[in-house]
């Protein structure tokens, strides 16, 4: 092996990286905040009474559990780009997550939902609680806490999803590291740096989630 | 800007596409056989081992699942280039999606054999079955029933996975659309294509698999 590694260039564009993984976390919460609130309204589609609602709620999910996530970004990139629509490479890559996660959420809201019995919603609105207010305050919580395990391994995919911005030019974490890369050819190091940070990041993320599930679920 | 009714997709490019497909499924079963493989002697290795044993395959695994598979793929093709032993993006890009299903697998294959009651074991060993006798006629059918479904599930995100491998330079299924783009310009008839070819492959088999579930839960 006569390859010298070589890890200063890495080391010089540390500062670069750590803000470029900023910008991942960044990218990952916006898309699971959207992908949740699609999540929630593709649940309630699902069992609309209107057919074109049941329909597209339908077809949403499907597709974003049926095709490649890579897929889905592609399409939203230069398949709107075809026929007209250009968008920033940051607001396709988070459209893209939001999508995918939408269709995987839905899913696992439907176990959840099907974990909080009727009566609750029944007693609620019995004391006088509208529907809404019933769905807030008594049923979504207990939902959530059902599908927080789910939720969190959701989330870190969504994270780790962020990485494909790099093939549509969007400068997160994997998008920073490759354009250094072309600058200083040190491909294994910078990677292998980039890696590190993504373990941390997911883990992390991980003890966050974990933390705040238990201060929100505590005595539950 | 009017999209073209008259496509200039010939067609060989449909041949082209098929191709790519066929490449798809060959990188995605190659890895899904191995990498079950390994996953269900890990995931042995975690319900059968100690807790220092267990704790130590799933540390190791879980970097697999904690790192986007695009960063290892790049890490593996350059790293072996610098060992001085570079191999083609198929060879490379198998042995990554292996490993990478062998750490989802490992999961599901350690909740399978934790999903056998003990009961029924002790009941099993104390007919006289030898503990492999016990692993091979017991736990793997009663166990292969509870996390079926969830295999089934790591195996088509595999094949969708499988996608990031045009990155080392594999021409599957998606990079193969990119370049038939890149010469027609037909980017939305493509891509629904190789879209429609996906959804074909993954929605039937996870819609068999949830009736399955359903049968042996009845």
């Amino acid at each position: 092996m006569d390859y010298v590694f070589l890890w200063r260039p890495v080391i010089e564009a540390l500062p670069q990286l750590l803000l470029a993984a900023l910008v991942t976390i960044e990218v990952a919460v916006i898309s699971m905040a959207i992908g949740m609130v699609f999540a929630f309204i593709l649940f309630f589609g699902r069992t609309s009474k209107s057919w074109i609602l049941r329909f597209t709620s339908n077809v949403w999910i499907e597709v974003a559990r049926n095709t490649p996530a890579l897929f889905q970004l592609f399409f939203f990139k230069f398949g709107l780009g075809a026929i007209g629509i250009i968008i920033d490479s940051y607001i396709t890559v988070v459209m893209a997550l939001a999508f995918n996660t939408a269709g995987y959420m839905a899913e696992t809201f439907r176990g959840g939902f099907k974990a909080v019995p009727d009566s609750q919603l029944n007693s609620a609105r019995s004391l006088g609680m509208t529907f809404p207010q019933a769905q807030c305050y008594v049923v979504i919580p207990q939902v959530l806490r059902a599908v927080w395990h789910p939720m969190t391994n959701q989330f870190i995919w969504v994270m780790l999803l962020t990485s494909l911005g790099m093939l549509v030019g969007l400068r997160e974490l994997s998008g920073e590291t490759q354009f250094l890369n072309s600058r200083t050819f040190r491909t294994f190091e910078f990677f292998a740096v980039t890696a590190l940070i993504y373990y941390c990041i997911a883990k992390l993320m991980l003890l966050l989630f974990r933390i705040l599930g238990w201060r929100l679920f505590r005595g539950g | 800007m009017a999209i073209d009714v008259f496509s200039a997709l010939k067609p060989q490019d449909i041949l082209f596409l098929g191709e790519a497909a066929l490449r798809t499924l060959e990188i995605s079963v190659t890895a899904i056989a191995i990498g079950s493989f390994f996953g269900v002697i890990f995931g042995w290795g975690m319900a059968a081992g100690n807790r220092l044993i267990t704790f130590i395959i799933n540390a190791i695994l879980d970097i697999f699942r904690s790192v986007p598979l695009i960063i290892q793929l790049i890490l593996f093709d350059s790293f072996i280039s610098i060992l001085g032993y570079p191999a083609p993006a198929f060879v490379s890009g198998t042995i990554v999606l292996s490993i990478y299903t062998a750490a989802l697998v490992a999961n599901v294959a350690r909740g399978g054999i934790e999903a056998v009651p003990i009961g029924l074991r002790k009941a099993s060993r104390s007919l006289g079955l030898t503990y492999w006798q016990d692993m091979f006629y017991v736990v793997w059918p009663v166990g292969l029933r509870a996390v079926f479904p969830s295999w089934v599930g790591v195996a088509l995100s595999v094949v969708k996975d499988s996608a990031l491998v045009s990155v080392i330079g594999y021409v599957e299924l998606l990079k193969a659309s990119q370049i038939l783009i890149t010469r027609t310009q037909d980017t939305f008839l493509i891509l629904t294509i190789a879209g429609l070819f996906y959804f074909a492959l993954s929605y039937p088999i996870s819609k068999i698999s949830e009736k399955i579930e359903k049968r042996w839960h009845e």
